[in-house]
């Protein structure tokens, strides 16, 4: 083989190496949405939906009792008081219940807050549905107002037979600095 | 065995008669050199002097965890220790020293000129001086360097880090590259530059290795290009991979790392199997048992290491069947590698063995490695890594596989392969006190913790519970005279760079076989430039 030849053969190998190690990066930013895609249909990861589900034709099975806690979480750098007003209710799949929490903003100034709610054990969650939630968007809480916000949930019937308890966490984040412009005009008015 | 030839080679810089281009003196040399024996050089001396800043930063661990208490170091500090520690240890000697030992080996083994992409070469070295300037600079930054542990788990990387952060992400962007580059450097070397004859299955075990851990190098290393830039994206730009709040999720961060985290173990410990079964056949004076299936055996370790990532996410709340879908791939990875672990042992069988200082090494490796994997075995099973996990009972397994695996394979390499470089018998003695010295100290250092970690003391803190005090001062005494063990190879490496020593041979020693051993000794600047022929 020439000299030649073997700096061809060379370059071509070269350029799919380099296109494999390109290929790979982007595999590597592709893991975000797979992942997503992979938590929504499966729930392992315990995020409920972040759109309202509709409640109708929803059959009520009687022959099973869930129980279901709710706890909540300030996270680092968030001021509110926050709590659920009732700490474990026990329904039927496909029942209708509804918990208020209450926050606070105790601090001189106006703060917007968003809630995630993380269920656990993981799979409960794509069966955890919400009709209304404080959850769906950022909460701006002038200094010092206090609001009680509902969430409306009912358990799916097809939720697996062997979970008969989960915990719903909701974690209250801070999100002032980074809140939709339309937000903060709305602060700045008010 | 004949010292006919050596003599002319003796002194490469002078002797340029017979090459056409003239060889740069000093500095520039080593600058401009695009020579797999100088690149080689470069990156074993890199590797080493990495191994001795990184181990000096575990004598500072060990030296505040000595006793109960604070006394040294602060907490963060600690912290920052901790976690420069493994990146250097990781990224900058035991990768480097492989990568050296690529570049002086494969081309020599498989009857090459030199590596397929010279210039590369040279540039995939030169970067990382940069590289780990930038790393070890940031620890002298206000905020201090990264303390996140070397696996940078989100939200610690991205929340609560200093600006540091930054130049973190920056030197791994370039340790990456550079090692993609050097991994595409091996794999175009070995696919195009073979001699003629030189068939797949004729291939020294350490190529073999070598190839598919090159591939497994330009499958992850961009993967953790990709995490550290979304690191770098949440903190400093306002997006929110990793963040709950903006719709991420920080677990998530943990499944990208250990995508790429898992099968850099592999790469971290594939070549040291090639290591070992170059150097158990020749002082077993007997063929490696299984070549084929040592192959094989290889081949499916790095395929099987994409698929068991999460076992190192046991605690982070899986569903059940995912746990035991990742615990029986886990243990799946223990067939091949007892594949191998048998192989070596049925070389070893009624072979003439003899024990000179690298077989000494490779032996260790073999025992002290299977200790290793044993722990892992351990840890891949569910219900146990939840008491096991993030204690020292982790940190006592993966430094079996690493120090007296990664590290001890690298030395063995060193110690073979040296005579061949040098044209010179390193000292004997020194070597021998190098082996026992790190034998018995690696193993006060390393083995007490498997009961601390049981018992429960947690990894990464710099203080612990009074009940762990004996322990935790027999493991730094261990740990302070593996260090200075060191100093003895350092000595033994200075006087075979001096070319002190008794002159050897070709073959070097007895037993030894392949196209590297057919060479005078020292290599010459320039081998094979016509190819030999492999019957």
């Amino acid at each position: 083989m020439s000299n030649k030849q073997v700096q061809t053969n060379n370059s071509k190998m070269v350029m799919k190496l380099v296109a494999i190690v390109f290929g790979m990066f982007g595999f590597g930013f592709a893991l975000v949405p797979l992942y997503d895609v992979l938590c929504d249909l499966t729930g392992i990861n315990g995020k409920t939906a972040n759109t309202a589900a509709i409640y109708e034709s929803v059959e009520i099975d009687e022959s099973r009792l869930i129980t279901v806690d709710f706890i909540t979480r300030i996270n680092t750098g968030m001021p509110w008081q926050f709590s659920a007003q009732t700490r474990r209710v026990k329904v039927h799949p496909g029942e209708m219940s509804q918990v208020d929490f209450l926050v606070k903003n105790p601090a001189s100034t106006r703060i917007v807050g968003q809630a995630i709610p993380s269920v656990s054990p993981g799979p409960a969650a794509i069966y955890m549905n919400k009709t209304e939630c404080f959850c769906f968007e950022q909460q701006t809480l002038q200094a010092g107002e206090e609001m009680l916000m509902p969430m409306r949930f009912y358990v799916d019937p097809q939720l697996p037979k062997d979970i008969t308890y989960f915990t719903v966490q909701y974690t209250l984040y801070n999100v002032t600095s980074s809140a939709e412009p339309a937000e903060v005009i709305a602060m700045n008015r008010g | 065995m004949t010292t006919t030839t050596e003599v002319n080679h003796d002194d490469d810089h002078h002797d340029g008669e017979h090459h056409e281009h003239h060889i740069p003196y000093g500095i520039k040399r080593w600058l401009y050199t695009t020579n797999h024996k100088d690149i080689g050089t470069l990156y074993l001396w890199f590797a080493f002097i990495m191994f001795l800043t990184g181990g000096a930063m575990a004598m500072v661990i060990r030296a505040e965890l000595f006793q109960p208490g604070l006394q040294i170091v602060e907490p963060h500090f600690f912290n920052q220790m901790t976690t420069v520690h493994g990146l250097i240890m990781v990224f900058g000697a035991v990768m480097p020293a492989f990568t050296g030992l690529a570049n002086w080996l494969i081309p020599m083994m498989i009857g090459a000129p030199d590596m397929a992409l010279p210039r590369m070469n040279n540039w995939s070295f030169w970067i990382l001086p940069f590289a780990f300037s930038i790393l070890l600079g940031s620890l002298f930054m206000e905020g201090g360097g990264p303390a996140f542990g070397w696996t940078f788990y989100a939200p610690l990387s991205t929340t609560y880090s200093g600006d540091g952060t930054a130049l973190f992400v920056f030197a791994v962007h370039i340790m990456g590259a550079s090692s993609i580059m050097g991994a595409i450097n091996v794999i175009v070397t070995i696919f195009n530059m073979r001699a003629p004859g030189m068939t797949w299955m004729k291939m020294p075990l350490f190529v073999w290795t070598w190839l598919i851990t090159a591939f497994l190098l330009i499958a992850v290393m961009p993967v953790l290009a990709g995490a550290v830039t979304m690191v770098l994206t949440d903190k400093f730009f306002g997006t929110s991979f990793f963040d709950a709040a903006g719709g991420g999720d920080p677990v998530m961060f943990q499944h990208i790392f250990w995508f790429f985290g898992h099968p850099e173990v592999y790469i971290m410990i594939l070549p040291a199997f090639g290591i070992i079964s170059q150097i158990i056949p020749t002082f077993a004076r007997k063929r490696l048992f299984g070549y084929a299936s040592m192959v094989y055996a290889t081949a499916s370790i790095a395929l099987l290491s994409f698929i068991v990532w999460a076992h190192h996410m046991f605690t982070t709340g899986m569903p059940v069947a995912a746990e035991l879908f990742f615990m029986f791939a886990t243990m799946l990875i223990s067939v091949p590698t007892g594949v191998k672990v048998f192989n070596w042992v049925a070389t070893m069988w009624r072979g003439s063995m003899t024990f000179e200082v690298p077989m000494l090494f490779a032996l260790a490796f073999i025992v002290l490695f299977t200790i290793g994997g044993l722990s892992g075995l351990m840890l891949a099973i569910v219900p146990v890594d939840f008491q096991y996990h993030d204690t020292y009972f982790v940190v006592a397994h993966f430094h079996y596989v690493l120090v007296t695996g990664a590290i001890f394979s690298i030395m063995a390499a060193v110690y073979y392969w040296l005579p061949k470089w040098t044209g010179k018998m390193f000292h004997i003695g020194l070597a021998k006190w190098h082996f026992w010295c790190s034998l018995v100290s690696v193993n006060v250092l390393f083995f007490p913790m498997h009961f601390v970690g049981l018992a429960g003391m947690p990894r990464r803190i710099p203080d612990y519970a009074l009940q762990f005090a004996d322990f935790n001062k027999w493991i730094s005494i261990g740990g302070f005279a593996f260090g200075l063990s060191q100093l003895i190879f350092l000595v033994l490496l200075i006087k075979a760079c001096k070319k002190q020593g008794e002159p050897v041979s070709a073959q070097v020693w007895e037993g030894a076989e392949g196209l590297e051993w057919e060479i005078p000794s020292p290599a010459p600047y320039h081998t094979f430039e016509t190819p030999p022929v492999v019957k």
